[in-house]
């Protein structure tokens, strides 16, 4: 079943001046897959665009049978609810403690009222906590974020898009500021979500081993075009060159 | 090459240190500065300041009224900080890169703050003396609108600096504008923002003196009236209670500030 269609997209800021242009992309439910490409191809605006946090100048993008586009503002956020984002430096209110933040992700299906004055329900608090024990997290739950190291905290970050109980997840760069054994819990823990949760990962990534180990598909992002779309194995020397340049492909090949 | 780099800089110093020199120069001139005759009186200043600024038991009499001035002066201060805090951090929210309703209330709220702070606090107090004459509230709105204008850009920078990636998470989980401010902005921003009244807390309270001179009111016109019947045990006393009291409200809301940030 298609989850997410994405046709002809385009995006500029200055005419002339594409940062995304005339991208399509068809993508599964519980679809696993990686954007790559080099700092400032359009991956992060990409990934922005599907969820409206940036809007697009022209095509179409239909998730879970509504069409984004003609969204209005209330509808959206609560198509929004849908879609769990994770990124880069985690984006918590680091000042609250690690349930608070989990719960935030509930926001979305509440009003201003009971949102503004934390009325969440009892299954939703269970909820919260059986989230951060699956992700190792629970002995954390009243610790405030700025007291957790950064793996710990992109688990928090998880966990609150999970919340959310979306059927699609972006993830911006999620693991560009961990070290490589955070890094490695990380992604395990999105691969797992995807396969065991059926929830769709669209995952922007900076390593190609990465992206070549955990992904069902790999999308390779140049200057604002889809170069390469397809399994990771077939993503070799050629197509990494394609993606990032004559000579990043030869230091990235070791 | 290292090293010629850094003679080039240290010659771009010395060029800048001369040119200095010859600006301090050339002002000093233009207004009929004398360096040499403003030195060469300095042990005179120094021997009047030494021999009329004496508090002597005459002057402490006055104390108790003095102590009532000073307390009316912190409490004007406190009130005005606080209030304009409060009204400002509704048009932070609107000036804020990352909380803005839309662009046009964005660059209003930045206008009107620009506008309130850029208007030295001398000028208020002089304009709103004409409005409503001698009384604590001319004060009271000097104080207040110059407070306004600084916290406002004060606290939009806090918001922008603090509070923007959990302000974007939010926002992609479908929260409302009101849940975001009260969930991520507020609880991410306080600590600073408490900061930074506790800061204009103090300047106020130093500003009320001038202003009190400027409109009859306060600690201010108390220093006023006995600097001018010549009075200067007195005017020690009140300047010295003022010192005092700045240094305390420092100390105190320096304490506050370890505590909550």
């Amino acid at each position: 079943m298609v989850l997410l269609q994405v046709d002809h997209i385009s995006k500029h800021y200055e005419k002339d001046k594409p940062v995304l242009s005339d991208i399509s992309l068809h993508v599964q439910q519980g679809e696993f897959i990686s954007i790559i490409g080099p700092s400032g191809a359009g991956k992060s605006t990409f990934l922005r665009c599907i969820n409206r946090m940036i809007d697009i100048s022209s095509g179409e993008i239909h998730f879970d049978g509504t069409n984004m586009m003609a969204l209005n503002k209330r509808n959206l956020r609560k198509n929004r609810t849908k879609i769990g984002m994770i990124f880069q430096h985690y984006n918590l209110v680091s000042r609250l403690t690690v349930i608070e933040n989990v719960l935030h992700g509930r926001l979305g299906y509440k009003s201003t009222f009971q949102g503004v004055l934390s009325l969440f329900k009892e299954e939703e608090k269970r909820e919260a906590f059986h989230l951060l024990e699956k992700l190792g997290m629970a002995e954390h739950a009243y610790k405030r974020c700025d007291q957790l190291s950064g793996g710990q905290k992109q688990r928090v970050g998880i966990a609150r898009a999970l919340i959310q109980s979306p059927k699609l997840l972006l993830c911006d760069e999620p693991i560009a500021s961990l070290d490589p054994s955070s890094s490695k819990i990380i992604m395990d823990h999105l691969k797992e979500i995807s396969t065991e949760m059926n929830i769709t990962c669209i995952v922007n990534l900076h390593q190609v081993d990465v992206a070549k180990k955990y992904s069902d598909r790999i999308i390779g992002l140049n200057a604002g075009e889809i170069v390469y779309n397809g399994a990771p194995k077939d993503l070799l020397e050629r197509e990494i060159r394609e993606i990032y340049g004559a000579n990043a492909a030869h230091l990235m090949m070791k | 090459m290292i090293t010629g780099e850094y003679r080039s800089n240290k010659k771009q110093l010395t060029i800048f240190l001369l040119l200095l020199i010859v600006v301090m120069l050339a002002s000093a001139s233009f207004t009929e500065f004398n360096f040499i005759y403003s030195i060469q009186t300095l042990p005179k200043a120094f021997t009047w300041i030494i021999s009329n600024l004496f508090i002597t038991e005459q002057a402490l009499e006055k104390l108790p009224s003095v102590m009532d001035k000073l307390i009316e002066t912190v409490f004007l201060s406190i009130t005005s900080t606080t209030t304009a805090g409060v009204s400002a951090l509704f048009l932070a929210l609107l000036g804020s890169e990352a909380t803005k309703v839309n662009d046009f209330f964005a660059k209003l709220s930045r206008v009107i703050a620009s506008v309130y702070r850029n208007i030295p606090i001398v000028a208020w107090a002089l304009i709103l003396l004409l409005s409503f004459g001698q009384n604590a509230l001319t004060g009271y709105f000097a104080l207040f609108l110059a407070t306004f204008g600084f916290l406002v850009r004060a606290f939009i920078e806090t918001i922008d600096e603090t509070s923007s990636g959990s302000v974007e998470a939010l926002q992609a989980s479908g929260a409302t504008y009101f849940q975001i401010v009260m969930k991520a902005v507020i609880p991410e921003c306080l600590p600073q923002m408490m900061s930074w009244i506790l800061y204009m807390i103090e300047t106020n309270i130093r500003s009320s003196t001038l202003v009190g001179i400027l409109t009859g009111t306060g600690i201010g016109f108390m220093f006023d009236l006995y600097y001018k019947n010549m009075n200067y045990e007195v005017v020690t006393l009140i300047t010295l209670s003022i010192v005092i009291v700045v240094i305390g409200i420092e100390l105190i809301s320096n304490y506050v500030r370890r505590v909550i940030l």
